[in-house]
């Protein structure tokens, strides 16, 4: 007995499709967008430490760049300073800008995969809102310590940061689960209050006031290659646990029940994609400020472009992250150097445009 | 490969399930019956582990759900939720992939025997032309199609769905139950037969196609057994507060169960004050 009608057209499609592989009517993952991101990732690098006020020619940048990595003797000609502004002062500059935009763009698609809301940022929890707080009062009580390395700016808004994450989850638990819309208001309330505090400590400290704004608004003014080592620990596990859940993230774009009635432990992925990603948030937060837009932006570009498969969109969301973020900061320190506009605020700036050319060129459901 | 034994559960305050007891057997389509808020969802949220009970258990093939990791009960029992929420930007053969979640593992992609499985699933459901098309583009009938198959592609033997009739007209109606009754005359994955139990708000409908009923009411199993002596007069008059009439179908001899309208209005009860969805 045949239930349901069975067209021609049914049939026809059918044996299209037992012979060659039924994978072939899946949405094409090809391997060329990261392919393409990667290789815009290193036009980027190489732009990044190519511009500035010094003058440099690209292949003295290039020749630099190959010398100090492969050994090689190609830079012994140049002058001395080429050589350090190239290597000191710019590239590691660039390699932060990269990694906390791989952060950021990792974070922010994490997040929106498992709140299910495209209005999810890596700063949703609370995270922005406790890092600035710990600015503020480091700033403000001026202590002068070193931990392992680190200043006093970075440890508190590293612990800043993760406070309020973790208050705003432990706050959202009801018995053993943590509803996501809980967890949202949570974060958006102990966000406010942090903000509110802070937002005291600017007005009433005078002077510190405008270092704590300028601090929270963001930059890679003191970036140098022991910067990145605050980062690496945490975006790389980060990286490797989300991209190994792009399946299960998939699977949790359906309800949360749906989910779990398809084997996935629902409740354990969430603690622990949050985790991660809040961590290497922070870290992000604590090594360049509170950098908004990458986060939101660029997985809802990769989304756009190619579809919301978490296996393709998650690695391109890094490394288009980390791309977006190194030529948003090229105008933040060139336009007005030598002092720096906030590379915050050309995320915004430039991001939106095109952001939204994207959205009116696609009109088709995305998320 | 169900048994049910002195389930009770409750959300806070309000108790959904009193000590129902229930068991299934391969090859058995179990229909569950009963009016809005009688449990009959909950059921299904206690057999997959969602909702813990207060009192009684859940066992499959012998061994208690509450054991079982979320992995290791989904490759037991696949669920066809009520109008479950779909991302309308997933293909229709994404979705059906996603039935093989539980047998991958977390750095596995699907091979042979996933394709395999998905190959079967669109022929049992007649899901093939629906599958480079996006969730939002298709109509009731064919999303309901779509979760069928993701979930007989999950190969469990025992399959759950809640009101897979809901929101579907006579003919999508009639299609979805003659392949959930072919489904457990079929043999799953692993050679045996497969067990079904479906939530099913329609009577006359559960009536025609499962071989068993059970009859929720406010939490309570308060009737179990063939159609007809669960569909009879006496029982549905207290169940539903409303007098109905009970005739037999004069090809399956299966009882058809229609309101007695004036019966309704003899009873004092307006009929839309139970009335089913």
């Amino acid at each position: 007995m045949r239930l349901f009608d069975r067209t021609a057209q049914a049939d026809a499609r059918r044996e299209a499709m037992t012979a060659p592989p039924l994978a072939a009517a899946l949405p094409r993952r090809s391997a060329w967008p990261l392919a393409l991101a990667v290789l815009l990732l290193l036009a980027a690098v190489l732009l990044g430490a190519a511009v500035g006020p010094a003058g440099i020619p690209l292949d003295a940048v290039v020749r630099i760049i190959v010398s100090r990595i492969s050994g090689a003797d190609l830079a012994s000609s140049l002058p001395q300073q080429w050589q350090d502004i190239v290597w000191e002062i710019r590239l590691p500059r660039v390699i932060l800008a990269g990694l906390v935009g791989a952060s950021l763009a990792l974070a922010g698609a994490t997040y929106q995969a498992i709140f299910r809301n495209p209005l999810a940022d890596p700063y949703l929890i609370g995270v922005a809102a406790g890092a600035g707080l710990g600015a503020a009062i480091a700033v403000v009580a001026g202590w002068d310590f070193t931990f392992y390395q680190m200043s006093p700016l970075t440890v508190l808004t590293f612990a800043g940061a993760l406070s309020a994450a973790g208050v705003s989850y432990l706050l959202a638990r009801v018995g053993r689960t943590v509803p996501v819309t809980t967890l949202l208001l949570a974060g958006v309330a102990i966000g406010s209050l942090a903000s509110s505090a802070t937002s005291y400590l600017i007005i009433s400290s005078g002077d510190k006031g405008l270092e704590i704004y300028s601090w929270i608004l963001g930059g890679f003014n003191d970036s140098s290659w022991d910067s990145m080592w605050l980062l690496v620990p945490y975006l790389l596990p980060a990286a490797v646990l989300v991209l190994a859940h792009g399946r299960i993230l998939n699977v949790m774009q359906l309800d949360e029940e749906q989910a779990q009635q398809l084997g996935v432990n629902v409740e354990r992925v969430k603690l622990l994609l949050i985790g991660v990603a809040t961590l290497a948030t922070a870290a992000a937060v604590s090594v360049a400020g509170v950098i908004g837009f990458v986060g939101l932006i660029v997985p809802h570009v990769v989304r756009l472009a190619w579809g919301p498969d978490h296996r393709q969109l998650l690695p391109l969301s890094m490394v288009l992250g980390a791309v977006f973020l190194i030529l948003a900061d090229v105008p933040a320190r060139t336009i007005d150097a030598p002092s720096e506009i906030p590379v915050g605020i050309i995320t915004a700036l430039c991001g939106t445009p095109f952001f939204l050319f994207l959205l009116r060129l696609r009109q088709r459901a995305v998320f | 490969m169900l048994e049910i034994r002195g389930l009770t559960l409750s959300y806070g305050q309000r108790v959904a399930l009193r000590d129902v007891s229930l068991s299934l057997a391969g090859g058995e389509l179990l229909g569950v019956v009963g009016p809005n808020a009688s449990g009959k969802s909950s059921l299904i949220r206690a057999i997959t582990n969602v909702v813990t009970p207060r009192r009684g258990e859940v066992r499959l093939d012998g061994s208690p759900v509450r054991g079982l990791s979320q992995r290791e009960l989904a490759l037991r029992v696949a669920v066809v939720p009520q109008n479950p929420w779909l991302p309308d930007a997933f293909t229709a053969l994404e979705v059906v992939l996603m039935g093989r979640t539980p047998h991958l593992g977390l750095l596995q992609s699907e091979g042979r025997a996933d394709w395999a499985a998905v190959r079967r699933a669109l022929e049992e459901t007649d899901a093939w032309e629906l599958v480079d098309r996006r969730i939002g583009e298709l109509s009731g009938g064919e999303r309901q199609r779509v979760v069928v198959a993701r979930a007989l592609a999950q190969e469990a033997p025992l399959l759950l769905l809640d009101e897979p009739t809901a929101h579907l007209d006579v003919g999508h109606q009639a299609a979805v139950l003659g392949l959930v009754q072919r489904l457990c005359r079929s043999n799953g994955a692993d050679g045996r037969p497969r067990a079904v139990l479906a939530v099913v708000h329609d009577l006359t409908l559960a009536a025609q196609y499962c071989d068993r009923l059970a009859m929720l009411s406010e939490g309570r199993l308060v009737a179990q057994g063939s159609p007809h002596e669960v569909l009879s007069p006496q029982v549905l008059s207290s169940v539903y507060r409303t007098e109905v009439s009970v005739f037999t179908h004069p090809l399956t001899g299966r009882p058809v169960v229609t309101p007695a309208v004036n019966g309704a209005a003899r009873s004092g009860r307006p009929l839309h004050g139970r009335r089913t969805r």
